[in-house]
């Protein structure tokens, strides 16, 4: 038991949860995709209203597990946390940004005197739903693709590029994955609403945008994956600390961990059957075979990225800068409190889905709309 | 070298988070304060079967709605700041600061985001009781959240539980016991939930007397008076109470805040505690700081001596022997705390580069030091006071500080004589006749909120020039950006935010001239 609580065992449990964390926050954002389409989907106000509250009543998980994946990542990673929003200053602020002024607009579009209009709260929501999936995806093509930083003998991070982290924007990898969360975000957007809204119209709308989004998700996806695997990746060798670019790195750390192949393939697995039930058999099931395909693929990307000998927030101009887990984390005995606290995850996860439940059990309706008293 | 850094991107990056910190903190004392109120409102609701108490509670549960997203929008900002803007603090103690976050999220956050949906969309979703049992959670749930963010600051305060880890060139939890029982935190949470509280009563006890005052929705405004004043008067004893002890525990640990707040200068047995007191420039410095006078003087004798060392006659050292020393009382001059810090702070320097080049004998024999008793109480304890250049940068903004907490004090006394007086005239069912009262509650509100963010001000302004006491100051805490990128998302983050609070109070004023729904 003495053996199994080291050090590197907790290094290897918090990035099992930080990418647990990663992989709920990517399902969650079916509500920055379902925002996406708040100008293109609905055909009247009517209908603006309903898929508004239907997103409107989940947009506080994905905020909250957003804040949490910042803080988790924060008291077991610290230099990670350090280095990364430090550095990469500019990305990290337009995310930022973008989730503030969504967290407003839920509350405000529809109230009277709200001084801006609806229509400024609605591309408040719209913003976030293309920024926030976008700009968090080519954020996480970082782990994969390095950063322009050096640290010093005190571990103070200099960011290379006077860009701050836009500088991302201009490698192709990045934008890949970038686009292959938005559009990811879309469609597991569309398979909510069509799970929440009772509404032939809406419905009839969903089914079609699904088609189109899913098409360029899995083009993108597939990109992404493809120059993924047979890539470069940052090899840190566990004895020596010296940090390489080694080929195939990133296909090897799939194929070599059977957790991770496992997570992937059945990853993608259910997020193809969900494609099938909701393009091939119109379901309004399709989230539920998305969702856990979606938090599935996003682990095993984690997965790639942080366990093996890998770096997992390389650094592309200093390569011996590159973060690896043993090199960012937190101490023996924070990351042991802290596994401690994480024991109660089941149990919040728990009442979630209780109180999920109970709000979901009947769908959004015209005439709930015009009747209830607290709507968006 | 990062101690030569930009003092402009400092002070610009300390405007940003105090402008941010000081937008947050209008929101979330009213949620807290507010969500306690709904809770007893409804529960009222739930075991008469009154649905006057339903209608009170929705009405006051839109405006609570209204705060509370803006409450959010403006608070994730200040978690990820510690990263963007403040790096080198976050490697420098991310070990024992970050712990409280993530448990804040873990614990807090989603409790309250989870059942908040549940409290303004289940009404007719969930049973009764399961409803109340949500509400009642939103309220622990946001004073949970208090508790660990506020944790994590009285750390900053008042570091304990952690040990230097020259390896890895920072702080290291050694005891989660000490960190959540820091003196600090206990009389920082107790102090600002309950003051949240009072807010929270203030605003609803000022917003129905509107009511009153218009003659609109008495039955609505008179009960929610009764129950807002009862709730406040209990929440502003506490305050008193717990405000008197926070006080203690400065004076103890952080003494040179504690005597910037009294502005005394020299020291005193017997020294009194200024009511109220007016400064003037004495003309005489502490390196570049101005020794301030005070005329008008208002004092209790001795009070002072007695709050802070139990004695009539116990001494109380003022700015000056915390700068100059005074090895009478066995005060360290700030200028050999400074030696001594640099003393430490080079040990850690030669360590690091012995381990560079692979003197591993060096190495060892320098790593060892810190682990030595004497190095750690003598020489490592003033680590941070080897980034100053003269003694006098230790003392921060006394009049700021003096006025701060002067006013802050004044109003939390005025709130128990309000909260009195709300209830003595609602039960005496003269709250109508008495017009005056009631336009003094209703102004009260902003009074509230001022009293709030003066306490902020007195207790981060005053550890300036501190980020974490006695350990790292600010210039060295900050992110290695540019000057001009700060002073954008300064300017992006106070025109947002200042739109955001426009549309707020829009919005908020319109719901309570709509009042309840019938």
């Amino acid at each position: 038991m003495t053996l199994m609580i080291s050090h590197a065992f907790l290094q290897n449990y918090w990035w099992l949860i930080i990418s647990l964390l990663a992989g709920l926050l990517v399902f969650l954002m079916f509500v920055q995709g379902g925002q996406s389409f708040i100008f293109s989907l609905p055909r009247n106000d009517m209908q603006r209203k309903m898929m508004v509250n239907a997103l409107g009543r989940k947009w506080e998980f994905t905020f909250t597990t957003l804040v949490t994946f910042g803080g988790a990542f924060f008291a077991s990673f610290p230099l990670f946390y350090a280095t990364s929003f430090g550095g990469a200053y500019w990305v990290w602020m337009a995310i930022l940004f973008s989730f503030i002024i969504q967290a407003v607009a839920y509350e405000y579009r529809s109230k009277p005197s709200n001084v801006f209009g609806t229509s400024v709260f609605d591309t408040f929501l719209f913003i976030n739903g293309c920024l926030g999936p976008f700009l968090t995806g080519v954020a996480v093509a970082t782990f994969f693709t390095g950063s322009d930083f050096t640290l010093d003998l005190f571990n103070r991070v200099t960011w290379g590029s006077g860009w701050h982290g836009l500088e991302a924007l201009v490698n192709p990898v990045n934008l890949l994955l970038g686009f292959t969360v938005i559009f990811l975000a879309r469609v597991l957007g569309l398979m909510y609403l069509s799970n929440s809204i009772d509404n032939d119209d809406m419905i009839a709308a969903i089914n079609r945008a699904l088609v189109r989004n899913a098409i360029l998700f899995l083009v993108f996806f597939l990109a992404f994956t493809a120059c993924l695997i047979l890539g470069n990746g940052f090899m840190a060798d566990s004895a020596t600390d010296k940090v390489t670019m080694v080929k195939y790195l990133y296909l090897h750390n799939l194929l070599s961990n059977v957790f991770t192949l496992i997570l992937f393939a059945g990853g993608v697995v259910l997020v193809l059957v969900s494609l099938w039930l909701g393009i091939i058999r119109h379901s309004r099931k399709a989230i539920w075979f998305a969702g856990p395909g979606t938090i599935a693929v996003v682990m095993a990307l984690f997965f790639m990225a942080g366990y093996g000998d890998t770096a997992f927030y390389p650094s592309s101009s200093d390569l011996q800068s590159s973060l690896t887990l043993a090199k960012a984390s937190s101490s023996l005995f924070t990351l042991k409190t802290m596994m401690y606290v994480s024991f109660i995850i089941p149990f919040v996860a728990a009442y979630i889905w209780y109180a999920w439940r109970s709000l979901n059990r009947k769908m959004i309706t015209t005439e709930e709309m015009a009747g209830e008293d607290h709507a968006y | 070298m990062i101690e030569n850094i930009d003092l402009s991107l400092v002070n610009w990056s300390r405007a940003q988070f105090a402008l941010t910190a000081i937008y947050h903190w209008l929101f979330v004392p009213l949620t807290l304060g507010l969500s306690f109120i709904l809770a007893f409102m409804e529960t009222i609701y739930v075991r008469t079967g009154d649905e006057t108490w339903k209608k009170i509670t929705k009405f006051w549960m839109t405006l609570f709605g209204i705060n509370f997203a803006i409450g959010v929008a403006t608070g994730i900002i200040l978690e990820f700041e510690f990263g963007t803007n403040w790096s080198n603090y976050s490697w420098f103690v991310g070990d024992i600061f970050g712990a409280p976050l993530a448990i804040e999220g873990i614990l807090a956050f989603f409790l309250e985001s989870t059942f908040v949906a549940v409290m303004f969309f289940g009404w007719n979703k969930v049973g009764k009781k399961f409803h109340l049992a949500s509400t009642w959670l939103v309220a622990v749930g946001a004073s949970l959240s208090a508790l660990w963010i506020l944790v994590a600051n009285s750390w900053m305060e008042n570091p304990v539980g952690m040990i230097f880890n020259p390896d890895t060139a920072r702080n290291e939890m050694n005891s989660f016991r000490d960190v959540i029982l820091n003196p600090v935190a206990i009389d920082k949470f107790t102090h600002t939930v309950t003051s949240g509280f009072v807010l929270g009563s203030v605003f609803v006890v000022g917003i129905s007397s509107w009511f009153l005052l218009r003659h609109r929705e008495e039955a609505m405004a008179r009960k929610s008076i009764l129950l807002a004043g009862i709730f406040g008067l209990v929440s502003s004893l506490l305050v008193a109470f717990t405000g008197d002890s926070s006080a203690r525990t400065i004076a103890r640990v952080q003494p040179v805040k504690f005597a910037s707040m009294e502005a005394l200068y020299e020291g005193k047995s017997g020294a009194g505690l200024t009511v109220i007191g007016a400064l003037t420039d004495k003309g005489e410095r502490i390196g570049e700081k101005t020794v301030h006078d005070m005329k008008m003087k208002l004092e209790f004798p001795k009070l002072l001596s007695i709050m802070t060392t139990g004695e009539e006659n116990g001494y109380v050292p003022g700015l000056k022997d915390l700068v100059n020393g005074n090895p009478g009382k066995g005060i360290v001059p700030v200028s050999e705390m400074m030696e001594r810090g640099k003393y430490a702070r080079q040990v850690l320097i030669d360590y690091k580069m012995a381990k560079e080049i692979g003197d591993e004998a060096s190495a060892v024999a320098l790593g060892a030091r810190f682990r030595e008793q004497d190095f750690i109480d003598n020489y490592f304890r003033y680590f941070g006071y080897s980034y100053f250049d003269h003694p006098w940068q230790v003392i921060p903004s006394v009049p700021v500080i003096f006025y701060s907490f002067r006013i802050m004090v004044g109003l939390g006394f005025f709130f128990i004589l309000l909260f009195i007086l709300a209830i003595s005239f609602q039960r005496r069912q003269t709250l109508e006749r008495n017009r005056w009262f009631l336009w003094i509650a209703l102004f009260s509100v902003p009074l509230a909120y001022l009293a709030s963010e003066l306490g902020w001000i007195v207790t981060e302004m005053g550890r300036q020039p501190w980020i974490i006491q006695n350990l790292m100051p600010v210039n060295i805490a900050v992110s290695n950006i540019s000057t001009g990128a700060v002073q954008t998302t300064f300017c992006l983050f106070a025109v947002l935010f200042t739109a955001l609070l426009i549309a707020e109070v829009s919005i908020m004023v319109r719901q309570i001239k709509n009042g309840p729904k019938h």
